[in-house]
């Protein structure tokens, strides 16, 4: 049986794609058979953030309505042989999805992964909500910044309220909260909303906070999830989460603002 | 890191991934933009080829790997079919006799 995951906001752009991708490829280099499914139907984005763009030719919508098997839409990773990814179709709209349809879909990639992961589109409608719907854990993305919070929290009243565990009265949604684009020089001019605050006001767990990192920008350029980047802070904010998600003990990292050394103020270099 | 060891990489140039972007997306936007206009074939080939080869051997369709690479000259459309050995089919008399 899969661990079924949403990665969810409320609010567009915060960076929701940016980790199912690189979490996915995470749990993927650990060793779990992990599986991306792609939920914004008509703006897929995550072929490009993986880098399979050029490879796909049926997606979640052909499956649902019996044009295409499973396992012809199922896109095998060509760097990582534990992950697939489902992408979404680009050209049907958001009516296409059905909650019938997507069980189907979970129940049978659930038999042979370990986990799957759910790329939410922003907002709280239908295919947010079906994003959502299956979840066992909810990774929520937000960011230091008040409408990103709010939106939050907003999507954690869903996730209590209209999940499929919330509606059997099972045991609730396991929830996360990862803070992405977090800037510490920022947040030490005041400029910025602190991470305890963000913690104290949404009050759930930690798995972690990505700071904002270039590396993210030259990640979606070629294609390839950040976290594959091992030189840079955001790639190596993402492999701390995902072995906290896993259970195991890391402090959290790049909190504090680089203190600039002489070279680096000398060459101007900047957080890779 | 010793700070020799920063000094050399601030300095070493990168290369920039910007062109890289550029070159991705004009690949997979000329395929979407055909794909506005008139139904994209790909698909519909892939699964009448399968049917065809379905209609002359039992194929188990778990065993269908199809792979296709978009590219901006020429796609590539590899369909693999595992065909059952002689041992898997049904014995029959030889049709001529
Ligand atoms: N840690 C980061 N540092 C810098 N830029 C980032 C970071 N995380 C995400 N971004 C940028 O933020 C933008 C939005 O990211 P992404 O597409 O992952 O968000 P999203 O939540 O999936 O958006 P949508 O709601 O439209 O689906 C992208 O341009 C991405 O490169
Ligand atoms: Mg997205």
């Amino acid at each position: 049986m899969a661990e079924i995951i949403v990665v969810t906001s409320g609010k567009g752009g915060v960076g929701k794609t940016t980790s199912s991708a690189a979490i996915a490829t995470g749990l993927a280099q650990r060793g779990k058979k992990t599986v991306v499914i792609d939920f914004d139907v008509g703006l897929r984005n995550l072929d490009l953030i993986m880098g399979v763009e050029r490879r796909v030719v049926f997606d979640i919508v052909n499956v649902i309505s019996g044009e295409a098997r499973l396992n012809q839409a199922l896109i095998k990773d060509k760097r990582v042989e534990t992950l697939s990814i489902l992408p979404a179709s680009q050209t049907r709209d958001k009516d296409a999805l059905t909650k019938e349809g997507v069980g189907k879909i979970i129940e049978e990639l659930s038999k042979d992964h370990d986990f799957i992961v759910c790329d939410s589109p922003a907002g709280i409608e239908k295919g947010a909500l079906l994003a959502l719907y299956f979840a066992d854990q909810a990774i929520v993305v937000t960011n230091p910044e008040v409408s990103s919070v709010r939106d939050s929290d907003r999507i954690l009243g869903v996730l209590q309220s209209k999940s499929k565990r919330a509606e059997e009265k099972r045991e609730p949604v396991r929830e996360h909260l990862l803070v992405t684009r977090y800037d510490p020089a920022r947040v030490e001019r005041g400029e910025m909303l602190k991470l305890e605050d963000i913690r104290e006001i949404l009050a759930i767990p930690l798995l972690g906070v990505i700071p904002e990192s270039e590396s993210v920008l030259k990640a979606s350029n070629t294609g390839n999830p950040v976290i594959m980047d091992a030189e840079s802070v955001a790639g190596q904010a993402y492999k701390d989460a995902v072995g906290r998600f896993l259970g195991d003990k890391i402090e959290h990292r790049f909190l504090e603002p680089t203190k600039k050394g002489l070279f680096s103020r000398l060459f101007g270099g900047r957080a890779a | 890191m010793s700070w020799l060891a920063d000094l050399f990489k601030a300095r070493k140039p990168e290369p920039p991934t910007a062109a890289n972007a550029k070159e991705r997306l004009q690949i997979v936007l000329a395929h979407e933009r055909i794909g506005r206009t008139r139904e994209d074939f790909l698909p519909k080939l892939q699964m009448e080829i399968v049917a065809v080869v379905a209609k002359y051997v039992a194929i188990d369709p778990g065993k269908v790997n199809v792979s296709l690479d978009r590219g901006g000259d020429m796609s590539t459309l590899a369909i693999e079919i595992d065909l059952p050995g002689p041992q898997a089919m049904p014995s029959r008399r030889a049709a001529a006799g």
